[in-house]
């Protein structure tokens, strides 16, 4: 396997993303009040999220619980439907609702494979079913269930097939769940903490065969977790979301190395690391804010040890502190521009796209799917 | 009624004899089983656990190895179908109330009236789930009046209440969260009112059931340091229950190692982490991608944690081990002291003639000089 191969220095496989999203946002109706003074109030959950993932690419993104993190692959997965912005495949915008031919490009594997099997069934139906409802089924089944138990490492397929569920482990089902997202030839995989629910001795063997599958199938992968070392480890480009938001993106060593936002700086210093020699000091302490009434400006700044004037007048705007490295940060703003009269110009959008295309554009490279 | 400070003990450099050193909570040759008679599943296995005054050691496993097990059949909490099969825990209470006779009680063979006399008064528990552990129908302030008015009855109704508005100050929160009930709390806040609650009495031992791992990073470590820096003031020992062993050898002292209801390494934290004397602990430590250089890959544990049903023979990881031998696969190893470094192993690769693979003889740095731990220790009771 060639983790290295994969270094973000290189130029990602293909520049031309799968799938996009472009300026996301969904809001949630929660409840307020009692009685004849009750309303619903709006729960800014996602706003203005961008990103692209790239055939051959696993991009991470990470964030605290609340952050929003878990909506954005949901409404990539088009499981919800975003309130505002567009998700495109291959460039085209997706039309309004989940068409099976967009199912069918575009899988997702869920955090908990002990909810996500169906206790009754052998592993054989879960992976037939898909297969099934999306009219693969060939003449030949069970070489495609070989196949396809061989290729999450679960050895002999013959035997794990005929299992349920309880008699495998948590490494073993969660195997399963993404044999049945590859079930269809997916393009891209969206997976959303698959392995916080797994003992730490089997972790590893979930995130290599990820970046497996991105190496050998090329698979435009989308990686949802908390652990940002892990994210380190499997990532080639890493999100950062603070309070539905995205506050940082970045080629992933360059992000935990030279992190530029002052959030990511925090959570960095948090996140336990046994060759630190010094206890860690937290710059910007406390607890993201109520979505409900979110901050303005920038979401940060409450806790920002750098909060400026601006940062609570104007959000900030995306700036490329490096190739392929954008921060939404006002410290990295000339301080010409940092002016808080926020009426003199319009404030810009909150976040760009993360993958900057080349101005021409080369011909459609599209990559054969698997077979 | 205040909280005064318990001279912290004096730091010293490691030495066998010390590992000994004035014990709090000292559990011998405990097991625990699941069920009764043949279909009994072994949970814990003849465990030895020494946790010294003011210390905090750590006990790390997977989910299954039995470390919540052990600590909660130590302090009799365990429930049925658990039974406790044998072994002896002892409690060496010095009590707060300065004067107070030190005694030593058999936690395993006390009676509910003396259980009751040291629960939550010496020894308290900090579970997981902060939301399953309080109580949802009363506010958390009553739950603090509940708490002292049995345990301090001399206590005036203003008196608990003052007395639970320091608490809450001391853990980071303000007084007027007392009139919160758990459900407005955010799970950081839920834990801290849970850890203010198992100090309220001023234990001398508190067991911490991965009291963070439900919690986000950046609340998990402002909880820490809080635990840590009340450890330093207040000087309780600490029994660390966790998953994350990349967590625990930045807090803790000490740090045991369990694996299939076994204690399988004991070292202190900086000797573990940089010289692995077991094949378990060193795959466990390379199961965490490092934060810093060259991203390589890494290969973590082959295999899945064994089920306590059907044990494998022999040494119980011993189908994981990439060093097994044939003697591995006939008898389980016992933890031994590895020739007076102080430190504990159970693994057949330390004994007899077999070669130690190169990766399981590093250099211990606890044999050159002070413990880095013991230092960062020292460093943070100065600034104080």
């Amino acid at each position: 396997m060639s983790l290295a191969a994969a270094q973000p220095a290189t130029q990602p496989v293909s520049v031309r993303p799968v799938l996009e999203g472009r300026g996301l946002t969904k809001y949630f109706a929660v409840k307020r009040g009692r009685g004849m003074f009750s309303g619903h109030a709006r729960l800014f959950a996602v706003e203005q999220v961008s990103l692209a993932l790239a055939a051959g690419t696993v991009t991470s993104l990470v964030g605290e619980s609340g952050s929003g993190k878990t909506t954005v692959a949901r409404m990539l997965a088009k499981i919800i439907n975003p309130d505002a912005g567009d998700v495109l495949l291959d460039g085209e915008p997706v039309p309004a609702g989940r068409p099976r031919s967009y199912a069918r490009q575009v899988q997702m594997v869920f955090q908990d494979p002990f909810a996500s099997l169906n206790p009754v069934h052998r592993v054989r139906y879960d992976l037939v079913r898909p297969l099934r409802i999306h009219h693969l089924a060939g003449e030949d089944i069970d070489a495609v269930i070989a196949d396809l138990l061989r290729r999450v490492a679960l050895e002999p397929p013959a035997q794990f097939a005929t299992k349920f569920p309880h008699e495998l482990s948590g490494g073993q089902r969660q195997r399963v769940a993404i044999a049945r997202a590859l079930s269809v030839r997916p393009r891209v995989l969206l997976a959303d903490e698959p392995v916080s629910m797994l003992d730490v001795s089997i972790r590893l063997g979930i995130l290599n065969l990820l970046a497996d599958l991105r190496d050998r199938e090329h698979l435009a992968i989308l990686y949802v977790t908390h652990d940002i070392a892990s994210a380190r480890y499997l990532a080639d480009t890493i999100v950062v979301m603070y309070a539905g938001q995205v506050v940082e993106a970045a080629p992933s060593a360059r992000l935990t190395d030279d992190p530029a936002h002052p959030y990511t700086q925090l959570l960095l210093a948090a996140a336990p690391d046994p060759d630190r020699a010094e206890p860690p000091s937290l710059a910007g302490r406390g607890a993201p804010p109520s979505l409900i009434a979110p901050p303005s400006g920038c979401r940060f700044h409450p806790r920002c040890p750098h909060a400026m004037a601006v940062c609570s007048a104007k959000a900030p705007p995306s700036v490329t502190v490096a190739a392929g490295h954008t921060a939404n940060c006002w410290l990295h703003v000339d301080p010409a521009q940092r002016r808080v009269d926020a009426e003199a110009e319009p404030a810009p959008a909150p976040t760009d796209g993360m993958f900057q295309r080349p101005a021409a554009a080369s011909p459609d490279r599209h990559h054969p799917e698997e077979d | 009624m205040s909280l005064t400070p318990r001279p912290a003990p004096t730091p010293a450099p490691l030495t066998p004899e010390l590992w000994a050193a004035d014990p709090v909570l000292e559990i011998h040759d405990l097991s625990v089983d699941y069920g009764f008679g043949a279909d009994a599943v072994h949970a814990v296995v003849g465990c030895d656990v020494v946790l010294r005054r003011g210390q905090v050691l750590g006990l790390a496993g997977e989910s299954g190895s039995g470390k919540s097990t052990l600590a909660m059949a130590a302090i009799r909490l365990l429930r049925a179908p658990g039974v406790i099969t044998g072994g002896e825990v002892l409690f060496h209470s010095t009590p707060e109330a300065a004067g107070g006779p030190h005694e030593t009680i058999d936690l395993l063979r006390a009676g509910d009236a003396e259980l009751r006399r040291v629960r939550w008064s010496e020894i308290s528990v900090v579970l997981q789930s902060a939301l399953n552990a309080l109580n949802p129908v009363i506010t958390i302030g009553a739950q603090f009046d509940d708490l002292l008015r049995v345990h301090r009855p001399q206590l005036s109704e203003s008196e608990r209440w003052d007395r639970g508005v320091q608490l809450m100050e001391m853990v980071g929160m303000t007084g007027d969260r007392l009139r919160s009930y758990s459900h407005e709390l955010s799970g950081g806040m839920r834990q801290r009112a849970m850890i203010a609650m198992a100090l309220a009495l001023e234990p001398q031992v508190m067991i911490l059931d991965e009291p963070t791992t439900a919690l986000d990073v950046v609340t998990q470590r402002e909880i820490l340091e809080e635990l840590m820096g009340l450890r330093d003031r207040l000087g309780f020992a600490a029994l660390f229950i966790t998953h994350d062993l990349s967590l625990l050898v930045e807090l803790a002292d000490e740090i045991v190692v369990m694996y299939a209801g076994r204690l399988m390494e004991r070292a202190s934290a900086a000797s573990l982490f940089r010289s692995p004397r077991v094949p378990y602990t060193y795959g466990l430590l390379h199961c965490f991608p490092p934060m810093h250089g060259e991203r390589r890959s890494m290969e973590g544990i082959p295999g899945s944690p064994p089920d306590l049903r059907a044990l494998p023979s022999g040494c119980a990881f011993h189908p994981r081990c990439p060093w097994a031998m044939e003697r591995c696969r006939k008898e389980a190893p016992a933890l031994v002291e590895l020739d007076g470094s102080g430190r504990e192993a159970a693994c057949w690769l330390h004994s007899g003639d077999a070669t130690v693979p190169a990766e399981l003889d590093l250099p211990d740095p606890a044999n050159r000089g002070p413990r880095p731990a013991d230092e960062r220790t020292r460093a943070r009771r100065a600034t104080r």
